[in-house]
């Protein structure tokens, strides 16, 4: 159960299960997969008893699949998966940018391709996060790197699901997932919670895809007496299937703007020792804390260098980023893999700013003194 | 973070760069001597009963089963950035391939307590043995609870966690109807340990 303001030594898995209750979870569906498979457990344990549903589909299609139905039901709804289950839910998480259904999975990252490493961590599912599923679409992806965050970013990815009618991914990895650390759950009230917008017009009137100033269109569940049409093939305001190339315009638009309008609600950030650093280390999840350990170990040796990370992969928030390398003159990007967040970086940085990659792909995670060791060579 | 085993240092420091702030324990042993839920135990002890940050981790997968298994622990006052440990403050080994394992890792000075039955072959003067495997079924008749004995004793060489708050933690955990010989499996391991101390000296 849970208990507000309680403090407890929680996994990070189990505070995604915490956070979501908080968020107002209704409805779990997944298939069990190391190194996720806590969140599964927590929710079958704790969701029949607050009249909530979970349910242990035939694979990670039928979860997603089951979970976007959960959500037009007008549930709250998530599923919890790593890599290999990712990748599969692929299809059915276009189908939930396409309908606008939101929804939260939970990606514990391990190793890959493919079944690769189910018990190592990596953070190699960064990319699939924001172009996973095929066609033109806007992504939101969060990170959070201690057990605290695990529970405050998986209720900011409900909120934001629900906010912009869209699926959220949390971005974890293995050994975020498993450690355990001490953290006090928020009182009732003290984070915010968002609930999904419903329709204030008369049935007749409702259209489930309107184009509204807002761009996000409300949303009313099935069996509420709004009559909809929702299809994965590209549709007018009303659902239905269209060829109008104007209109086929406006719904893609729809997509990308109702995000990148948005950009502060969305993104947040981190920054540690930012001031006066000639280097910052870009990082997020588990290494972030490697890089604040880093930092604070060449501060002593009198080296300037900051630490910034991201809360919100996606999407990125270019103006931002600038303006936070604003007088950096290098930037370290370390991350567990060959290189897929040091392009962002290198995309938006400023001329001025000389863009590193420290990658590490192993397994193991990135240690303190291997950043130091690069902040050292960058110097 | 100041410990009695910090202050009372048991031999000379080593110029390695783990920052000053933070204390690493290890927990080592065999798969099944319970070395998980006594990190688990310790960790809630420090976190929630003496205030403290605490972060737990563990080896994890299939090498994590038999063979040498291990939970870490880093605590400190303020925030703990690298979840994972660094050099080790403290180190207890149940077993003599924990102990050659993870040795390397015990900072020069860093307290190691291990098996005194189990570990023959001890690879430093300065350490502290008790029979914990052999106390556990001597005194409690049940070897499952060595791992609340071990805890006792770390409580009382180390001073890392307070009286109160392990005593809270281990009966917290322990599963009902072994509540008193988790009780008296502790006490054994401070009472063993407070002997041990007096020998020392």
């Amino acid at each position: 159960m849970l208990e507000y303001g309680k403090t407890k030594l929680l996994q990070g898995n189990e505070a995604c299960v915490y956070g979501a209750l908080y968020a107002g979870v209704q409805f779990f569906a997944g298939y069990p997969i190391t190194p996720s498979t806590e969140i599964a457990e927590g929710m079958a344990r704790i969701l029949p008893h607050i009249g909530g549903k979970f349910i242990q589909m035939e694979d990670e299609i039928g979860s997603i699949a089951a979970i976007i139905g959960a959500s037009n039901a007008g549930c709250k709804s998530m599923t919890a998966t790593s890599g290999p289950g990712y990748s599969l839910m692929q299809e059915n998480i276009g189908y939930a940018y396409m309908t606008e259904t939101p929804c939260v999975i939970i990606d514990v990252q391990r190793g890959g391709p493919s079944t690769g490493l189910p018990t190592k961590i990596a953070q190699a599912d960064m990319m699939q996060a924001r172009w996973g599923t095929h066609g033109d679409y806007n992504a939101i992806a969060l990170a959070p790197s201690s057990a605290k965050e695990c529970f405050t970013e998986t209720v900011r990815a409900f909120n934001l699901s629900e906010r912009f009618r869209t699926p959220v991914t949390v971005l974890t990895d293995e050994v975020l997932g498993h450690m355990r650390e001490i953290m006090t759950i928020p009182e009732e009230g003290e984070l915010k919670v968002h609930k999904r917008q419903k329709p204030d017009v008369p049935p007749d009137w409702y259209r489930h895809f309107e184009i509204t100033p807002s761009l996000v269109s409300p949303m009313a569940a099935f069996g509420e007496g709004y009559r909809y049409n929702i299809s994965g093939l590209t549709h007018d305001p009303d659902g239905f299937p269209t060829a109008v190339p104007s209109e086929i315009k406006a719904k893609l638009e729809k997509l990308h703007h109702k995000i990148d309008n948005y950009l502060d609600e969305i993104t947040s950030f981190r920054t540690e020792m930012m001031d006066d650093a000639h280097v910052a280390v870009f990082s997020y999840g588990t290494v972030a804390r490697a890089s604040y350990q880093a930092v604070k170990m060449a501060r002593e040796k009198r080296i300037k260098v900051g630490a910034i990370q991201p809360f919100t992969i996606w999407p990125i928030d270019e103006a931002r980023i600038k303006s936070m390398l604003d007088g950096v003159k290098k930037v370290i990007v370390a991350e567990l893999n060959m290189g897929q967040l040091f392009y962002e970086i290198q995309r938006v940085a400023p001329k001025s700013t000389e863009v590193f990659h420290l990658g590490r792909y192993d397994g193991e995670v990135m240690t303190p003194l291997q950043i130091l060791q690069k902040i050292r060579e960058v110097l | 973070m100041t410990t009695r085993a910090a202050s009372k240092s048991m031999g000379k420091k080593d110029g390695s760069e783990k920052p000053e702030d933070r204390y690493e324990i290890r927990l080592s042993g065999s798969g099944g001597q319970g070395l998980i839920l006594a990190g688990v135990i310790l960790a809630e002890a420090l976190g929630i009963g003496d205030g403290k940050n605490v972060v737990q981790t563990q080896s994890y997968g299939p090498e994590a089963r038999g063979g040498a298994s291990r939970a870490d622990l880093v605590v400190a006052d303020g925030e703990i950035y690298y979840p994972k440990t660094m050099k080790l403050d403290l180190l207890l080994a149940l077993t003599q391939e924990a102990c050659d394992k993870y040795y390397p890792d015990l900072k020069e000075g860093g307290t190691l307590i291990v098996d005194s039955t189990m570990v023959t072959q001890v690879p430093t003067k300065n350490y502290y043995g008790l029979p914990f495997m052999q106390l556990a079924r001597e005194e409690v008749g049940i070897v499952m609870v060595a791992n609340v004995v071990s805890l006792g004793a770390i409580s009382e060489l180390t001073g890392i966690v307070t009286r109160d708050s392990i005593r809270n933690a281990v009966l917290a955990r322990a599963p009902r109807g072994t509540e008193e010989k988790n009780k008296k499996a502790l006490e054994l391991g401070i009472e063993a340990a407070k002997k041990l101390l007096k020998e020392k000296r």
